[in-house]
């Protein structure tokens, strides 16, 4: 069982929508899922003309953290494992980014396939993590399987500074990455660039792991986290199911951290600490554990609770020092308490209360479908 | 051979420092079902509290006294506040919940003292004494084993021998009967949350002279290695728990001292995840049925 079942009774669960009846006549999930995609395409293509260099940055950013709020909500939303460690996968992907870059750059290759093979290599290399992980988090349960994932968590920063003659310690490493090419004119701000390929890779991503929840797999994914008994006795293979999601979620989380790292050009085992291990799951509970909407919120709160607390501190006058001290830990003491206040009170997160809203609205309407 | 002994004595002392810490979570985890994870941030805002008191006063021992006071205090407070509010139909629920209150104690502690590391003074000299030309204990270690051997023996002999102890564990074992025979079960929880938050803050007072001082996140690293013992022993067994904190200290100090410091975090991940794998139940607790 996950947080969302104890507060949502299952047959008002917004996943069931698809296995309405209703759904059928929208025709193919994947076709629908592609609308929907492309559409989003545009949409970011549009505000990235229209909005400052800075934003698009932020959006650039909510897109990289959206890969890894994804992957962790179809791991503990849709398949009831809980992973402190997802930090330290995106610090997998963003070393494996950064290592090929160097290596390419060291060799004078130049080319604008180089970024995409290096994303696919960070993808690999936390697949091959995520597997090893997932194999022993396939045995482990609750509390145990928390704990394993903490450790790793707080292990893998430690590696970087322990093999420093390859990830160069606490600095880390920096990663070279080419400017924008030259067909879009010599102009093109450095940023809308950087939107425009992390949007590409995050929707891409967001798209697969759309029409794998939808697929037979997501459903296996729910009936392994509602009821692992009757699932076994339904057929589904319960120690397989978890690895696959474990490694689905291991492969967005580290294309997360190397579209981070890219977007950064640089890494450092400061970056990929506990704390946003710690976020991370904070931002999917928050958003809503369950649905890849929640996951979308959790990302957009990683980015602009920070930005906000940011303006807050400057509107009140305070001496430097004490500015400081807040700016880093008030987003850090917000997100802690309203995930305490969020658990306790609305287990469905922001997602949860805005289908209750919607389902509310929709009640009081006659109904189409009667 | 020198050596081999200091690292011994040394892995010793730390262990006793981790036996008591994994010792407060199995406290919550047999009260409860919880196992707290928010236990090293807790612990850490106590001995913030005892760093204010001590500067402030000149007396490390009243500084001493106020962190355990505060540990209980914080323990019966976050019972009360958070955890007793927690739906625990889902073992996710409170283990979220805890994260959120290690990200909030964290964060006020990083607001209100900064996050630099500031010196955690010890009581005794760390220097070792030597016996017969061989470095062994120094006061601070026998200190360590002095407290660690009270807190440890009176736990154990609150639990077998007095009327409060009985009703813990009857609370712990069948709330509903212990209930209707009188038993205030929820007084009990609470009772039980501060005793293990307190140990828990005596247990960082001890081991932060001994690591790089006081920090919002000193005690991360400590955690892991206390639920690490805490799983060697297996959750349900004070004794294991004690056990198991000797090996993980024994170990980390064979590591740190033969292998190089830097590695300790990856020793912790690996006991973790063997023990997990071979012997899930932990090494002392017999092969229970597992639910399938």
């Amino acid at each position: 069982m996950s947080a969302t079942t104890a507060a949502v009774p299952p047959k008002q669960r917004p996943d069931d929508a698809a296995d309405r009846p209703v759904d059928r006549r929208r025709g193919s999930t994947l076709l629908r899922h592609l609308a929907i995609v492309l559409v989003a395409g545009v949409v970011l293509v549009g505000v990235s003309y229209a909005v400052e260099p800075f934003r698009n940055f932020q959006l650039a950013t909510v897109a990289a953290y959206l890969c890894a709020t994804a992957g962790l909500t179809v791991l503990t939303g849709l398949n009831g494992q809980l992973s402190l460690g997802h930090g330290a996968l995106m610090a997998t992907g963003a070393y494996t980014v950064a290592l090929c870059q160097n290596a390419f750059a060291d060799r004078g290759m130049t080319g604008g396939w180089l970024l995409p093979l290096s994303l696919v290599a960070a993808i690999v290399s936390t697949v091959a993590v995520g597997a090893v992980v997932g194999v022993a988090a396939a045995r482990l349960r609750g509390p145990y399987l928390a704990g394993v994932t903490l450790a790793v968590a707080v292990v893998v920063p430690a590696l970087a500074v322990t093999f420093d003659g390859v990830f160069n310690g606490e600095q880390g490493l920096s990663v070279p990455v080419e400017p924008p090419p030259l067909a879009l004119g010599p102009y093109f701000p450095y940023e809308r660039w950087q939107l425009w390929v992390t949007g590409a890779a995050t929707l891409l991503a967001m798209l697969l792991l759309a029409n794998l929840i939808r697929s037979r797999y997501g459903r296996t994914f729910r009936a392994v986290r509602d009821d692992e008994v009757a699932a076994r006795l339904a057929g589904i293979h319960v120690a397989r199911t978890q690895v696959l999601a474990f490694v689905v979620s291991a492969a967005t989380a580290g294309l997360g951290g190397a579209l981070l790292a890219v977007l950064a050009q640089s890494v450092s085992p400061g970056a990929f600490s506990l704390t946003l291990s710690l976020f991370l799951l904070m931002a999917v509970v928050i958003g809503g554990l369950g649905r890849l909407t929640g996951a979308l919120w959790g990302a957009v709160l990683l980015v602009a609770l920070p930005d906000l607390t940011h303006s807050v501190t400057e509107m009140l006058t305070l001496s430097p020092a004490v500015a400081q001290r807040l700016e880093g830990n008030l987003p850090l003491a917000i997100f802690g308490l309203t995930l305490i206040v969020v658990m306790i009170a609305a287990p469905g997160g922001v997602q949860g209360l805005l289908s209750r809203l919607g389902r509310a609205l929709l009640a009081r309407r006659p109904t189409r479908r009667s | 051979m020198d050596r081999f002994v200091f690292l011994t004595v040394d892995g010793l002392s730390r262990g006793a420092v981790y036996a008591a810490f994994a010792l407060a979570l199995v406290l919550i985890w047999r009260a409860a079902r919880v196992v707290n994870f928010a236990q090293g941030a807790m612990a850490v805002a106590a001995a913030y509290v005892a760093y204010t008191v001590s500067t402030a006063t000149g007396s490390y021992w009243l500084g001493f006294v106020v962190a355990i006071v505060a540990g209980l205090l914080l323990g019966a407070v976050v019972d009360r506040v958070v955890m007793r509010h927690v739906e625990h139909a889902s073992p996710l629920n409170p283990v979220i919940v805890a994260l959120g209150l290690v990200l909030l104690i964290q964060a006020v502690l990083g607001m209100v003292y900064g996050s630099e590391f500031r010196p955690a003074e010890a009581p005794f000299s760390r220097s070792a004494l030597t016996v017969g030309g061989v470095a062994v204990l120094s006061p601070y270690d026998l200190f360590v084993f002095a407290t660690i051997g009270v807190v440890v023996s009176g736990l154990a002999w609150m639990f077998a021998r007095t009327p409060v102890g009985l009703r813990m564990r009857a609370a712990a074992f069948a709330p509903e009967v212990s209930r209707l025979l009188g038993v205030n079960v929820g007084g009990m929880l609470t009772l039980g949350w501060a005793l293990a938050s307190g140990v828990g803050a005596l247990a960082a007072m001890l081991v932060l002279p001994t690591e790089l001082g006081l920090h919002p996140h000193a005690m991360d690293l400590v955690f892991v290695s206390a639920f690490t013992a805490a799983v060697v022993g297996g959750l349900d067994s004070p004794p294991g728990a004690v056990v198991g904190g000797l090996v993980v200290g024994l170990l980390l100090s064979y590591v740190s001292g033969y292998a190089g410091s830097d590695l300790t975090p990856l020793a912790v991940l690996v006991l973790l995840l063997a023990v997990l794998l071979v012997r899930p139940g932990g090494l002392f607790a017999p092969v229970a049925a597992r639910r399938v």
